[in-house]
């Protein structure tokens, strides 16, 4: 028998067909739809006179576009209404379960999957949206799509895609305290850059990250991408098999034990080679914080931004861009920072345990008068979590306020935008040029750090 | 989704030297509340492009009517970041065929090439190359020539083999999309589900 690593695995026993020269054709268990990637897709299907082929394998909720406030009123927006009207059409006419607006199973598409037990260990998953990655906590292939690519899925639930490279990131020993699954992610791209993933499939191993929550898992592998990886994984275990037990569509009574007996052979074999091989240590990472306008440019938060010292060319300028585009120096100390918006929330850190840390942290502080807080849970389960467990007391007595969930700031598609100028600490994922509205910067940071930015109302280490 | 079919083009080519362009930059977020691939192309690199009250910025190099063709070069890690294939539809629907970088973005490069937008790599030192040529007279011309895989700067003649996978290059050539041959597939489809 050959060696195959847990990626080799999965998608291997996902390949109907080899195109000579070209791309494999890949089966696909899962396939999660939202209102902005999906019409063009299902617009293309009924021109070529087709249905969806599997409309049972297909789940929709509406999450890009959609206000976190009044959810029960109709939304404003004309064009973000008529594209949320599109989705529920298409779906209807489908036969595919869409989880509207203000449903007990609405919420931002990669928080929904897992919550609803949609998301299991050797699966292959996609989504026309990057963060597909996510799911891959779960010992999942999960990665984004294009819209054409959507189409395909409609029309023949399968891709084409050429087989990725692999690599293995380990990461060894115990986070300090303050330090989380974000900030190993925010230290490994600061490491390898936006592109250093670029062709490849990433699998996490080491005793950092079996150590992780399924939640942390989610906020790591979500990340994958902004390396340029098509995404992460991590080799399921019992803390994922404890967190899919019992879930809506997870397997039950005999049929669970024959999954679980089978998920437990998802693992990559001592032999296995990887193309490309990547050790840290958990003791050098401390919370990070990004200064730039990509998420490879991120310093942990005591230290100082970069100098162009030894950049040359092209490589030079596009830091300088970025800096002037922030409005920071090069040598700058990052703490003390100014900071104007807070925004917890978004498919990154906008689960239950993003919102317990953030709420442990401000437990009995206020808010800092300059600051404006985007409180947003990552789905309708969540939000209804914070009440039961109290937290939402907690977050009132300090001064913050709870919005509805969707994936607001993180895109600012809808009227959540950061104005042009102003400081947004943020637990999403990209710090791109107007990411978060046109003008707006944006520090990426875990929960934590965004916390103890919104106490203190300027950019400050969470451990002091 | 149709597009014209792809065989040999020759143009003078449109520099944007800034490396990690992500899609965000290519179309902003704001602008994907469509429901149709329509006109996507005048919002392309709309916030480098246009100032606030809507007037064009003079100093970016789309606005610059010395620059024309059917060939965008940008610097490195070209198409990074979210997804949206909308950002591959706004290249294209604004008239460009070809985009060289000396790195793209995977789910970027898929993109064009299911949308008949041919994303040619080449190395960083040719792509200075191409950068300096054009600096040096703007209606220099480029040749892409699909079937051979070669890229070159016509005014030195200087050349570059391009990678292609060969069933990608079949698509291009031919107009074709996945989709055609992925409906084709309907009873190996069916044969693999029962299987598994
Ligand atoms: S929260 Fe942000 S990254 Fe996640 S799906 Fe929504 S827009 Fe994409």
């Amino acid at each position: 028998m050959t060696v195959k690593t847990l990626f080799d695995k999965i998608w291997d026993a996902h390949v109907v067909k080899k195109v000579e020269g070209g791309p494999n054709v890949l089966y696909i268990d899962r396939h999660l739809i939202h209102e902005v990637t999906s019409p063009v897709a299902f617009l293309g299907l009924k021109n070529r006179g087709l249905k969806v082929l599997r409309p049972e394998k297909t789940t929709a909720t509406p999450d890009h576009n959609v206000p976190t406030i009044n959810q029960h009123l109709s939304v404003k927006d004309e064009l973000s209404r008529h594209q949320l009207e599109m989705l529920k059409t298409n779906c209807t006419e489908n036969g595919i379960v869409h989880h509207d607006l203000g449903t007990e199973g609405h919420g931002v598409v990669h928080i929904i999957g897992p919550e609803m037990g949609l998301t299991q260990p050797g699966m292959t998953i996609v989504c026309g949206d990057s963060h597909t990655s996510t799911h891959g906590a779960f010992g999942a292939i999960a990665f984004g799509i294009g819209t054409s690519e959507v189409e395909m899925v409609f029309a023949s639930q399968c891709i084409m895609q050429p087989k990725p490279k692999k690599m293995k990131i380990t990461v060894n020993g115990t986070l300090a305290k303050g330090v989380t699954a974000k900030d190993i992610a925010l230290y490994i791209i600061s490491k390898i850059s936006t592109s250093g993933g670029t062709g490849h499939f990433i699998e996490y191993t080491g005793s950092a990250i079996t150590g992780l929550s399924m939640e942390g898992r989610m906020t790591l592998c979500n990340l994958s991408i902004e390396c340029g990886a098509r995404g992460g994984m991590i080799a399921p275990d019992e803390i994922t098999f404890e967190y899919v037990k019992g879930r809506e569509f997870a397997p039950k009574g005999a049929d669970w034990d024959k999954a679980v007996a089978k998920w437990k052979e998802l693992k990559t074999d001592d032999d296995a080679v990887f193309d490309t091989e990547l050790i840290y240590d958990a003791a050098d990472i401390e919370p990070m914080i990004t200064f730039g306008t990509n998420p490879g440019m991120g310093i942990g938060i005591s230290k100082n931004i970069p100098t162009t010292e030894g950049m040359e060319g092209s490589d030079k300028s596009s830091f300088e861009k970025s800096l002037q585009y922030m409005g920071f120096g090069a040598g700058d100390k990052i703490e003390g920072k100014p900071v104007d918006y807070v925004f917890l929330g978004s498919c990154t850190n906008g689960r239950i345990e993003d919102f317990r840390e953030f709420t442990e942290f401000v437990k009995g502080k206020k808010k800092a008068p300059n600051i404006t807080a985007w409180l947003v849970p990552g789905s309708k389960q969540v939000e209804n979590q914070i009440r039961a467990e109290g937290l939402i007391s907690i977050l009132e007595d300090a001064g913050f306020q709870l919005r509805q969930p969707g994936c607001s700031a993180c895109l600012a598609m809808n009227d959540d935008k950061i104005p042009a100028g102003k400081y947004s600490v943020s637990t999403s994922n990209r710090n791109f040029e107007g990411r978060q509205g046109p003008g707006a910067r944006t520090l990426l940071a875990s929960p934590i750090t965004a916390a103890a930015a919104a106490i203190s109302g300027v950019i400050s280490d969470p451990r002091k | 989704m149709a597009y014209d079919k792809f065989t040999k083009i020759t143009s003078p080519a449109v520099p944007l030297p800034i490396e990690n362009v992500d899609t965000d930059q290519i179309i902003p977020a704001r602008f994907l509340k469509a429901i149709e691939r329509k006109g996507f192309g005048d919002n392309l690199f709309r916030d480098w492009r246009y100032e606030k009250d809507g007037s064009p910025k003079s100093d970016f190099p789309l606005n610059n009517n010395i620059y024309s063709g059917k060939i965008l070069v940008a610097g490195k890690n070209f198409g990074s970041g979210s997804s949206r294939e909308h950002a591959a539809w706004a290249i294209y629907d604004y008239g460009f065929r070809v985009v060289v970088s000396s790195f793209f973005a995977d789910i970027f490069k898929g993109n064009a090439l299911n949308n008949g937008l041919l994303p040619v790599v080449v190395t960083p030192e040719f792509l200075q190359k191409i950068f300096t040529t054009i600096e040096k007279d703007v209606n220099t011309t480029f040749e892409v020539d699909l079937e051979k895989q070669i890229f070159t700067i016509s005014a030195t003649n200087d050349t570059i083999d391009f990678e292609i996978n060969s069933y990608k290059k079949h698509c291009l050539q031919n107009g074709l999309d996945d989709i055609d041959y992925l409906v084709d597939m309907k009873e190996e489809i069916a044969a693999f589900e029962k299987d598994n």
